[in-house]
């Protein structure tokens, strides 16, 4: 598990990424794009705990699939190149995602493809 | 003592729990566990259906195997949920702690589905893993070292594939194995010391998952591709929706067509039967209730058995082909436009057919409201039963003519028929959701699993509930009906010298004419008030009841005419389109009733069902008969 270091080099490393603008909520990606979960997030405790519990958790590799085909809502989101899991935008957003390839290779998750935000 | 000492000194089966997320193949591995041999029935005070099965283990051990509501978590989100929570745990009533739990996985998403087993073992019960679907992952290069993960695990690891039995000795031997050395003198009833997971909590699971399977894959499998192939045309925003219409229209049509020749043997043989009681029997009270009231009533709603067959059949193969789920996602953004979640539409797919299961299957929507409000509008979904009503009335009032160039106009009356229940359903939705049911938008979060080939076995098994559920509702509410009917529309008989037709003075009679007035502004006449009193209790009844009404009114030519006849030359075209307006809303069913009650666990909402279609029929009725009339339907 994590110790305390590692918790705070995550911290610096998202505080980077987000500087960066290399970050967007999973609610505003579009079909094909890819990335990496930085964090899960939500003011309600019940909607951050059936997200972790769908496989929305740090470090999952997420592939926005397919959205609904009115006002581009719900989302197909495949997880891990397993799970594909349905999801509204509002709670979608709830998720943070960054680049795939920045956090070294991790060959369960990665996907070849280059990180792609949209 | 141990619970394999248990069993043996006769107090009980060894009970043996399968926990698994849906779509791990759990239901599968339990009709291959336990065959035939199933018992369904419903836990107490809700409408979760309780399945279980007796096998004797190669050991010698009976074993009671409880197949549980998939779940992803044991931190319930939903009733059914919940129901698995309460039985792992020792807290469902009537139900005695499993002495053991097996813990279905899917072989090829362990990645999601090991989360689950976690949470299993920290209860400290004895426990088994199967991981499921073990040709596919192989099929796809994926290889697993099931000793390591039994190592890390401190568990038994079985391989399975339940579709084709392999595997099931060697899970059979692990609950022998598990029964022989079972934790002696265990006495545990109940586990009192679990605590919901924390957001970290479930973090440190998903870590510790990843760990076991660094230790346990020793070559990943390649990430599937057809169900990504198929979903990009079935789930395409323009293509997708289009795919969706064609499918429920291949079912409709499925639906009337296809049970036309199975509805022709069942009419023949309850004709052939009527006749050979009427040359048999001599002329009495006992032939007249035999051959009038239940050789007759009966068979009018026999008939429809074919028809909720295809229905279902389309719905359990678009279910466990995982189509379902894909549907809820296309619909999901046009039903909440109403406050409903797109899961919802699974349950309502199912009440065209019966509104009971689709209440039941509503169970599946986690959040209270929406599941409330999903249940309050199932019954204006067009149920099968409205269809013998539907169906003698367009027969009887529609010409059977082309409108726009070759589309039947019956055919039409009969799907804005349907569509009228569909938009009544949406707007009450809508207006319950800003009245009385006001509440946040409840999350959609919903797994859209792998496509496969349907299971045969599942199916037969769901078709043959679903025929065994009907039936059973014919032997009792129908036939208890149809006898109470007979009786009322024979008793008292007619007065010597009697200008109307003998039923008039019948009790039925009566209650019909009491109620004439109160549904003469809706054009209804004494006939049909007579018809719906018992199609309070069952709407196909109504059809048998205007038969045995005309039948039993004197008038020689109605018992030889149809009744399509009759009624087409006694009844004015208002009153008809009326009684079509009303049975579209009237609440015209005890049984959904009693399963609305059972569901929401309170006669209030059961009520507040009733009241409000009652005064949706009324006023439906109102305004097509007043309209009728006043374009000369008169």
């Amino acid at each position: 598990m994590d110790g305390h270091g590692g918790q705070e080099r995550q911290l610096f490393e998202l505080g980077r990424l987000v500087k960066a603008g290399l970050t967007q909520p999973l609610g505003l990606m579009r079909p094909g794009g890819v990335g990496r979960i930085l964090a899960v997030q939500s003011g309600e405790g019940d909607i951050e705990r059936g997200l972790l519990e769908m496989g929305f958790v740090e470090g999952a590799c997420v592939e926005v699939l397919h959205h609904g085909f009115l006002g581009r809502d719900p989302l197909a989101v495949r997880i891990n190149q397993t799970m594909t899991v349905a999801l509204r935008r509002g709670e979608a957003n709830a998720v943070l995602v960054g680049p795939l390839l920045d956090q070294g290779a991790d060959t369960r998750s990665s996907t070849g493809q280059e990180a792609r935000l949209s | 003592m141990t619970a394999g000492t248990l069993a043996a000194e006769g107090f009980r089966p060894a009970r043996i729990a399968l926990v698994g997320p849906p779509n791990s193949g759990k239901t599968t591995l339990f009709n291959t566990l336990t065959g035939g041999r199933q018992k369904t029935g419903n836990y107490p005070g809700v409408t979760v259906e309780r399945k279980s099965g007796l096998l004797k283990t190669p050991g010698g051990h009976p074993v009671e195997v409880l197949d549980l509501p998939g779940s992803y978590s044991l931190r319930a989100r939903s009733p059914d949920e919940a129901i698995t929570r309460d039985v792992v745990l020792g807290r469902q009533a009537r139900e005695t702690l499993p002495d053991a739990l097996v813990c279905v996985t899917d072989a090829t998403n362990l990645g999601q589905h090991l989360r689950l087993l976690l949470e299993l073992r920290q209860l400290g019960r004895p426990l088994i893993l199967v991981l499921n679907m073990m040709d596919i992952a192989q099929k796809r290069g994926c290889q697993i070292s099931t000793e390591a993960l039994s190592r890390q695990l401190g568990i038994p690891v079985v391989t399975t594939v339940a579709m084709r039995k392999h595997g099931v000795r060697d899970l059979l031997g692990q609950i022998d194995a598990l029964l022989n050395q079972a934790p002696a003198g265990d006495g545990v009833t109940a586990i009192s010391d679990w605590v919901e997971p924390s957001p970290d909590a479930i973090r440190a699971h998903h870590r510790e998952v990843e760990r076991l399977l660094q230790e346990a894959v020793v070559r990943e499998g390649a990430p599937e591709h057809l169900t990504r192939q198929l979903d990009r045309v079935l789930l395409h925003p323009v293509a997708g929706p289009l795919i969706l219409l064609a499918l429920l229209f291949l079912m409709f049509q499925a639906v009337f067509s296809w049970a036309e020749a199975p509805m022709d043997w069942i009419d023949g043989g309850m004709a052939g039967l009527q006749q050979w009681l009427s040359a048999h029997m001599e002329e009495s009270l006992l032939k007249s209730l035999l051959v009038d009231g239940i050789v007759a009533g009966v068979g009018g709603v026999v008939i429809f058995l074919p028809q909720i067959l295809i229905l279902f059949l389309f719905i359990l193969l678009l279910e466990d082909s995982g189509y379902m789920t894909r549907a809820a996602f296309l619909m999901d953004r046009l039903m909440s436009a109403v406050g409903l979640n797109g899961r919802a539409f699974i349950p309502l797919l199912s009440s065209f057919a019966c509104a009971i299961p689709g209440i039941m299957a509503a169970r599946t929507i986690a959040h209270p409201l929406d599941r409330l409000v999903t249940i309050l509008i199932a019954p204006l979904m067009t149920c099968s039963a409205r269809l013998p009503v539907y169906v003698l009335l367009i027969a009887a009032f529609v010409p059977a003519t082309t409108v726009w160039g070759g589309i039947g106009l019956q055919g039409l009356v009969m799907f804005g028929l349907y569509a009228t229940g569909i938009v009544g359903a949406l707007a009450v939705a809508g207006v319950l959701r800003l009245t009385l049911l006001r509440g946040d938008r409840q999350p959609l979060l919903m797994e859209l699993p792998s496509y496969k080939w349907p299971n045969p076995a599942n199916v037969l098994l769901g078709l043959w509930e679903r025929a065994k559920i009907f039936m059973r509702r014919i032997g009792t509410i129908i036939l208890s009906v149809l006898v109470i009917l007979w009786f009322l529309s024979t008793f008292p008989a007619a007065p010597e010298g009697a200008t109307e037709p003998a039923i008039y003075y019948s009790f039925a009679g009566l209650i019909g004419r009491t109620l004439e007035p109160l549904l003469a502004p809706i054009g209804f006449n004494w006939q049909i008030a007579i018809a719906l009193v018992p199609g309070l209790a069952a709407r196909e009844v109504a059809v048998a009841a205007l038969g045995t009404v005309y039948a039993l009114s004197g008038d020689e030519g109605a018992v030889t005419e149809a009744l399509t006849t009759t009624l087409a030359q006694s009844w004015t075209l208002a009153t008809a389109l009326s009684l079509l307006a009303w049975y579209v809303f009237a609440p015209q069913c005890l049984a959904t009733l009693a399963a609305v009650r059972r569901e929401t666990n309170s006669w209030r909402w059961a009520t507040f069902m009733f009241v409000y279609l009652m005064a949706l029929a009324y006023l439906a009725a109102f305004v097509t008969y007043r309209v009728a009339l006043a374009l000369g339907g008169g």
